[in-house]
């Protein structure tokens, strides 16, 4: 990993296929405020895409996505 | 561009010459090119935000099996994760996915139908029992094992995230159901209530 982010919120998607990591992703970032990071992870090969279309669409912004061992981390701040 | 530059040259000493001229007029050219650019998507961006169309994806849930009543739930959730204002308009066999209970109860026929995962002759499709072993065989073997969320728990997301559902009235007759058979929250309507909505959505589905 490049960075290391103050994240604020950790949530898990691992196992759930499409559409459920966008909505755990939506439901998660309900209860944060401006500027905080939540973290999630899924194992969903099509979060990639679909996580970066979510941010894209909601203004929110995807720090970083970091792939371990079949396991997707993405970063996401938001707006 | 026509600039009178001759004009404003008369008041100064040195006439321009026609190649300070012409190098004047392209850089004039430029700049407004640039300026009318940044404008007109300024104005356009501004537009687009005003958009009621912008956030609003109707859809119309028409058919009754297992594997067509995915399509519809899996979409609306996925719009409303992403911020946005979603309907469903349910009618005639959708209608099914609406009763108490009954998206627990969705079937997938193998008779007539030669895309299922594993094929099944059609003379062997018709037995008794198949529907039902079909139907066991695409929960748990397909869906299940993929870690797919069943119709029931996407309906609720659905809810959870605020999707509108509203039933067809003329088909909720026709098909002899009662609205307080259907599962709380949804509106009834008719066609108007859909097209009304429709109108002012950039998405929408008929499926």
């Amino acid at each position: 990993m490049a960075t290391t982010y103050q994240v604020d919120k950790t949530v898990d998607a691992k196992g759930q296929v499409c559409p459920m990591p966008i909505v755990t992703l939506a439901k998660a970032f309900r209860d944060l405020s401006a500027g905080q990071i939540l973290a999630i992870t899924a194992t969903d090969p099509g979060a990639k895409k679909d996580v970066a279309a979510w941010a894209e669409k909601t203004g929110n912004s995807l720090l970083e996505m970091v792939e371990a061992n079949g396991v997707l981390t993405f970063y996401l701040k938001k707006v | 561009m026509a600039i009178d530059v001759p004009t404003v040259a008369s008041t100064t000493a040195t006439p321009l010459t026609p190649e300070t001229d012409q190098l004047i007029e392209r850089r004039i050219d430029a700049l407004i090119g640039q300026r009318l650019d940044q404008l007109i998507s300024e104005q356009v961006a501004a537009a687009m935000q005003k958009d009621p169309a912008k956030n609003k994806v109707a859809i119309i849930a028409s058919k009754g099996t297992l594997d067509m009543a995915y399509p519809p739930l899996i979409i609306a959730s996925a719009a409303a994760a992403m911020g946005e204002d979603v309907t469903i308009f349910f009618t005639f066999y959708g209608l099914n996915l609406l009763k108490k209970g009954g998206a627990r109860h969705l079937q997938v026929a193998p008779i007539g139908n030669p895309a299922m995962p594993v094929p099944m002759p059609n003379i062997i499709g018709m037995l008794p029992g198949m529907t039902p072993m079909a139907t066991w065989m695409m929960k748990t073997q397909f869906f299940a094992k993929h870690h797919v969320a069943p119709i029931e728990e996407l309906l609720q997301e659905c809810i959870d995230l605020g999707v509108k559902f509203i039933a067809c009235q003329m088909t909720l007759d026709v098909m002899g159901i009662k609205p307080e058979e259907l599962i709380d929250g949804v509106e009834i309507g008719g066609a108007a209530t859909f097209i009304n909505f429709a109108n002012q959505a950039h998405i929408t589905l008929f499926i």
